[in-house]
């Protein structure tokens, strides 16, 4: 019997998950890390409300299991929140998600499963984990292509994955709903989490004036050749490729093509102007461990929901590289993170640099 | 999970229900299930199981039967006798002013809280010492003409501290001040003699000691007026309305009744296995301290601080090994604020996060209590390792 912790958050991934390890036979306990709380919006918090926390609970009872809820708001709060206001003042767009998961689910969390004498950590991630036969372990998509979240794993070490267990990965999402019906789980028809889970009902950008109100800082919104087409409320609040909102007359549909930070500025352009076919990006992690020899071909990501690109990536040192892509993309975005593939195999990424 | 050993030592939580107890309450639920305030035969009966548990109350308490009624818990009858209290004071004498203990039971502190922000009531706290003990001069010193009732807690949850009742009843009585103590810990060890104590009002809760959750009672001195809180019928003596429940009342009295049969012998087994702990503890574990009073604390109560352990980490550890213990901070939702108990002691926050309470009772055994004492600190130093 081995002793797996799996993070349950009161949805229903993760209480499938728990499910299908008991029933092979696991000692398992359920954890759940307590990441964010704000006065007043406590309800609207997804991930980590009482209410969630009561929800893992109920479940974690149903299966017989130990259940324990962590508190893991400070450290939230340092790392990751920090970290998505820190990229927004700097003109980026980061993923909090995949910060959360390298510093607070696979470190933090990890941490205190080994100390419980736990062998694994389980999550409700669509993903797989396989041995590649020379004693590596890989990170692969989840069977269901629509749900795949290998991509906010792409941040996971050896010693990381060693550890790591996804039991959902095999199965498609209807099949997750269809088990939890027939597990009897009282999660079964609860909602898909959306967004991020400290933004509650909140727009990201209610968030940054809330807790960093510096951000609104108005500047001119120029086109590329200089030309002054109105006024920005704040570079944060505007992402690449955005069209909507701008609030600028023009013949044709103008789209944020670049924020410049050292001057306030916001360049817009034409459908056209937007997009390239290449980019770096820093903080390289490659899941297996060292970077590649030389320019390798691979499918590329470069944001969790977009389809995949063919490209060339070369290493440049550090942990940084080039992607060059087969075909101009349109919304490659600083700040969020670039994931490369060999089919379903997730080899790393890195994030986007300006 | 389900093949380890599983020890508890959390009884100052809550107790399982003794089997004489249990049966002396079953054939209330469906044979004699009447209303006591029926007319009819069903009702006299139910009556008289009622009246007969108050009496096994008021002979355990030294006092009348009309001085005792029943609630639903210890908070309630703490709930009852200050607002109850507060409100005929004001009403009778303008007394507004609140004097309680730091380290009250939240079903005190907070309904006292309640009564200065909502209700116009001045609150004051008594100073404590290091040990949690309130000094009987420090009440003399802060009683007022207007204090509307003083309430100190007789044995603290957390740290086991016993407070000195007796002392603080009589200065309050000589100045005609409403004393009113928390004695729901207490009662499960500690003589609960309503006139050697000195005190006005006495909240007890029943699964302290192997009775029933959902049950409780308060005594009230003849003569210490008080505004009923819940309204409606005119059971308790029109203090508590609503149907009297009576298989709990009974489970109640027995499990009181044998509280104080079974005191002495209770207490000397305990004490022994408690020192044993508080002994092995600080000798074996760095960096950890006795809280609460050495001496003058429950006969069943060990807690502690550890400095630099998180307190809820402590917990999920020894549950993993099968022993289920308590933390004055540890809350299910893993909120790592330091109690305030432990704060009015003067722990600083390092120390106060990592405490750890372990309370004995009727299934604690020697060996058991050994074989947690053996790995105890194994498991705080993997917790400080995080």
């Amino acid at each position: 019997m081995t002793r797996v912790v799996v993070a349950m958050s009161g949805g229903v991934d993760s209480s499938v998950a728990a499910t299908l390890l008991k029933q092979q036979g696991h000692e398992v306990i359920g954890m759940m890390m307590r990441l964010w709380s704000e006065p007043g919006s406590e309800a609207a918090n997804r991930c980590c409300t009482p209410d969630a926390i009561a929800m893992a609970r109920r479940v974690a009872a149903q299966l017989g299991i130990p259940f324990y809820a962590v508190d893991a708001r400070q450290i939230f709060r340092d790392v990751v929140v920090q970290y998505f206001m820190d990229e927004y003042a700097q003109g980026s767009t980061p993923n909090p998600c995949l910060a959360c998961n390298r510093y607070l689910r696979w470190d933090f969390l990890l941490q205190r499963a080994l100390t419980l004498g736990a062998n694994y950590l389980a999550t409700g991630h669509y993903a797989r984990v396989a041995g590649d036969g020379s004693g590596k372990i890989q990170l692969l998509r989840g069977v269901d292509v629509q749900k795949d979240q290998s991509y906010v794993l792409s941040v996971l070490t050896q010693e990381q994955l060693r550890h790591a267990l996804f039991p959902v990965g095999e199965y498609t999402k209807p099949q997750v709903r269809q088990l939890a019906r027939d597990f009897g789980l009282p999660v079964a028809e609860r909602e898909e989490s959306q967004d991020l889970c400290f933004l509650g009902d909140k727009d990201y950008r209610d968030f940054l004036r809330q807790y960093m109100p510096e951000v609104e800082k108005p500047g001119p919104i120029v086109t590329r050749n200089g030309q002054q087409l109105g006024e920005h409320r704040g570079l944060a609040f505007y992402t690449i490729g955005q069209r909507k909102g701008l609030g600028i007359s023009s013949l044709v549909p103008m789209y944020v093509l670049a924020k410049d930070t050292s001057r306030n500025c916001l360049t817009v352009g034409k459908e056209d102007e937007l997009g390239g076919q290449e980019l770096t990006a820093r903080n390289v992690n490659w899941v297996c461990g060292d970077p590649p020899a030389e320019t390798i071909r691979v499918q590329v990501k470069i944001r969790y929901k977009a389809v995949d690109a063919w490209g060339s990536v070369s290493p440049l040192g550090g942990s940084r590289v080039h992607v060059r892509f087969d075909a101009p993309l349109r919304d490659i975005t600083p700040g969020q993170v670039v994931v490369f593939y060999e089919r379903d195999i997730c080899l790393g990424g890195g994030i986007i640099e300006i | 999970m389900s093949t380890i050993q599983r020890t508890y030592l959390d009884y100052a939580a809550t107790t399982p229900v003794d089997q004489r107890v249990l049966e002396a309450m079953l054939p209330y639920f469906t044979r004699d299930f009447g209303n006591p305030s029926s007319v009819h035969i069903f009702g006299q009966r139910a009556e008289s199981a009622l009246e007969t548990a108050r009496e096994t109350l008021a002979a355990g308490l030294g006092c009348n039967t009309d001085e005792v009624i029943f609630t639903s818990c210890g908070s309630e009858s703490d709930n009852l006798a200050l607002r109850g209290t507060a409100f005929t004071s004001r009403e009778k004498r303008g007394a507004s002013h609140l004097l309680i203990s730091p380290v009250e039971h939240h079903a005190v502190s907070h309904t006292c809280e309640q009564l200065a922000r909502h209700f116009g009531f001045e609150l004051e706290y008594l100073p404590v010492d290091q040990y949690g003990r309130v000094n009987p001069a420090d009440v003399a010193s802060r009683l007022r003409p207007n204090t509307a009732i003083v309430s100190v807690i007789y044995a603290n949850n957390e740290i086991g501290t016993i407070n000195p009742i007796a002392e603080i009843g009589a200065i309050c009585h000589e100045r005609g001040i409403p004393f009113h103590t928390d004695a729901v810990q207490a009662a499960a060890y500690l003589p609960v003699d309503v006139q050697a104590l000195n005190v006005d009002l006495i909240a007890l809760g029943a699964h302290k000691f192997y009775g029933p959750k959902g049950i409780g009672a308060l005594y009230i001195r003849k003569g210490v007026d008080l505004l009923a809180t819940q309204t409606g019928g005119g059971q308790e003596f029109g203090l508590r309305a609503g149907t009297s429940n009576i298989p709990y009342i009974v489970g109640m009295a027995e499990a009181f009744r044998l509280a104080q049969s079974e005191r002495q012998q209770r207490v000397e087994r305990l004490l022994p296995l408690r020192d044993r702990i508080i002994g092995r503890v600080l000798e074996e574990i760095p960096r950890a301290q006795l809280t609460g009073h050495p001496t003058e604390r429950l006969p069943n109560h060990a807690s502690f601080v550890f400095e630099g352990v998180d307190g809820n980490a402590l917990l999920m550890l020894l549950d993993v090994y099968g022993y289920a213990c308590s933390s004055g901070s540890a809350c299910k939702t893993g909120s790592p604020e330091p109690s305030e108990v432990l704060t009015a002691l003067g722990q600083s926050r390092s120390w106060a996060l990592g405490s750890l309470r372990v309370t004995l009772g009727i299934n604690s055994i020697p060996e058991e209590v050994d074989q947690f004492l053996d790995i105890l600190p194994e498991i705080v130093s993997k917790v400080r390792a995080i």
